[in-house]
């Protein structure tokens, strides 16, 4: 685990990955944006509104999944104080709060047609806007300190507190009555979708996926770069 | 072209569909042009620093970075 | 034990500690966390006359009655049945057997008196030409009859 978290080997390897991710970003877009917006069939209950889903159900994985990242990061930062881990939670986290605020728009775009209103504060939606706003809080604390290495520690808490929304918005429409319909995609049983809408699903999946991986890198690297200017600018002062 | 036209119409849910992809993509966008922008002003600041300041510090600050724990 | 190791259970236990009291907070606050009542419930619950809430269900096949901007439905869980008055715009999704959830307040006569009517579905996406083909074929698992505005291969909402 210690190789990987060498800046200047992560740096090598984070340059191989960059231009790959970023181009099947791009290309996985480009096919599943065509796919989803003029391919796929419509809903025999939603008609054309169903292509709302290829945006809405992909930003909410990754808003799940860019979270769990930040706490496994946080995780590792705060037990094993790798120097890689504070800066890929920390970079991890506007990327989940993009896609999380994605999916929240999306929902509600979504919801006015086909369940009469923008918004219900059901189970599902709110632990979803709890997510951002927990996305959020660490964003701010993460910042909040003079001394970077307080700042990660105190939000590494936070990212950990939080991982418990997680399994809530998961589970929350089996556990309650709920306005937002079950899972219909990872559930028992397989999926309750036809092929025709899960396979431009899964191909937007991906792409938001490479999207994530790309932008990712990128930040972790200005983080890299954000890290040895101030080493500098300390030696400076203190030299 | 009237196919096209149809299918832009989005079964009269265009006003719900188009704006749910374009939140995404302006969404998407954003964050995409502003980390590169932030990365290349922090790697340009990092080179100015090391080449106005490339005595041994640096090169022991380097030395320090490839033997970090 | 080393700092790591420490460290390492500490935030473990802490995590630990974390989800069992979010557990049995949830579990403390259950009925306050649904979004909604099943005609069931209503029946066991004994809900009075003026209270506000939701309930849900589905709309009874055959039941729905419009008159002028008033509806009257029946929203059903196959165990009860609650008769329902609205007065406004349903929801696209709004149909015979289709899932709602209704907010609004009983009667002194047992009717429930909506002022909100949300339409809510369930998890099948499937093209319309899929769906007639499971109802020719006998396999189809949602409402049994099918009169549902489909098989017209119209879309809703048009």
């Amino acid at each position: 685990m210690h190789r990987f978290a060498n800046p200047a080997r992560f740096l090598r390897i984070a340059n191989v990955i960059l231009p790959w991710s970023a181009g099947l970003t791009v290309v996985l877009l480009v096919v599943g944006l065509a796919w989803s917006l003029f391919v796929s069939p419509p809903d025999y209950q939603q008609g054309e509104s169903v292509r709302i889903m290829y945006v809405h159900v992909p930003s909410a994985w990754m808003g799940l999944f860019a979270y769990a990242v930040m706490a496994v990061a946080s995780a590792v930062a705060l037990i094993w104080k790798h120097p890689l881990a504070d800066l890929s939670a920390k970079a991890s986290a506007p990327v989940g709060a993009a896609f999380t605020f994605i999916c929240l728009v999306t929902g509600s775009l979504w919801g006015k047609p086909m369940w009469g209103t923008y918004w219900v504060w059901d189970a599902r939606l709110t632990s979803m806007l709890i997510l951002l706003f927990l996305y959020l809080g660490y964003m701010a604390l993460v910042n909040a300190f003079d001394d970077p290495g307080r700042g990660a520690k105190a939000a590494a808490i936070l990212a950990l507190v939080g991982v418990v929304n997680l399994p809530i918005i998961k589970f929350s429409v089996d556990w309650w009555n709920t306005l937002h319909q079950p899972a219909s995609v990872i559930k028992m049983g397989g999926p309750a979708i036809s092929a025709g809408m899960l396979i431009p699903l899964l191909i937007m999946g991906l792409a938001f996926k490479a999207f994530y991986v790309t932008i990712l890198l990128v930040r972790v690297r200005t983080e890299i770069a954000s890290a040895k200017v101030r080493a500098i600018r300390l030696t400076q002062v203190h030299g | 072209m009237d196919t096209l036209l149809d299918q832009l119409a989005m079964g009269g849910y265009a006003g719900f569909v188009w704006p749910s992809y374009g939140v995404t993509a302006v969404a998407l966008l954003a964050l995409a042009v502003g980390s590169v922008r932030a990365m290349r002003a922090r790697e340009a600041e990092l080179r100015d620093l090391q080449a106005s300041f490339g005595d041994r510090r640096t090169a022991a600050l380097k030395a320090d970075a490839a033997h970090d724990p | 034990m080393t700092r790591k190791q420490r460290r390492l259970y500490f935030v473990g236990l802490g995590l630990l500690a974390l989800f069992a009291a979010t557990a049995l907070m949830l579990n403390a606050f259950k009925d306050n966390l649904v979004f909604f009542y099943s005609p069931t419930d209503l029946q066991t619950k004994k809900v009075e006359a003026g209270r506000r809430f939701r309930i849900g269900g589905l709309v009874e096949q055959g039941s729905v009655n419009k008159d002028g901007k008033q509806v009257r439905f029946k929203v059903t869980d196959m165990a009860h049945a609650v008769p329902v008055v609205f007065t406004g715009i349903l929801p696209d999704l709004f149909r015979e057997g289709q899932g709602v959830v209704a907010e609004g307040k009983l009667d002194d006569k047992g009717t429930f008196l909506a002022s909100d009517v949300l339409a809510k579905h369930d998890e099948n996406y499937m093209p319309p030409e899929v769906a007639d083909a499971l109802k020719k074929s006998g396999q189809w698992q949602g409402d049994k009859d099918g009169k549902n505005g489909k098989g017209d291969g119209k879309e809703p909402g048009k």
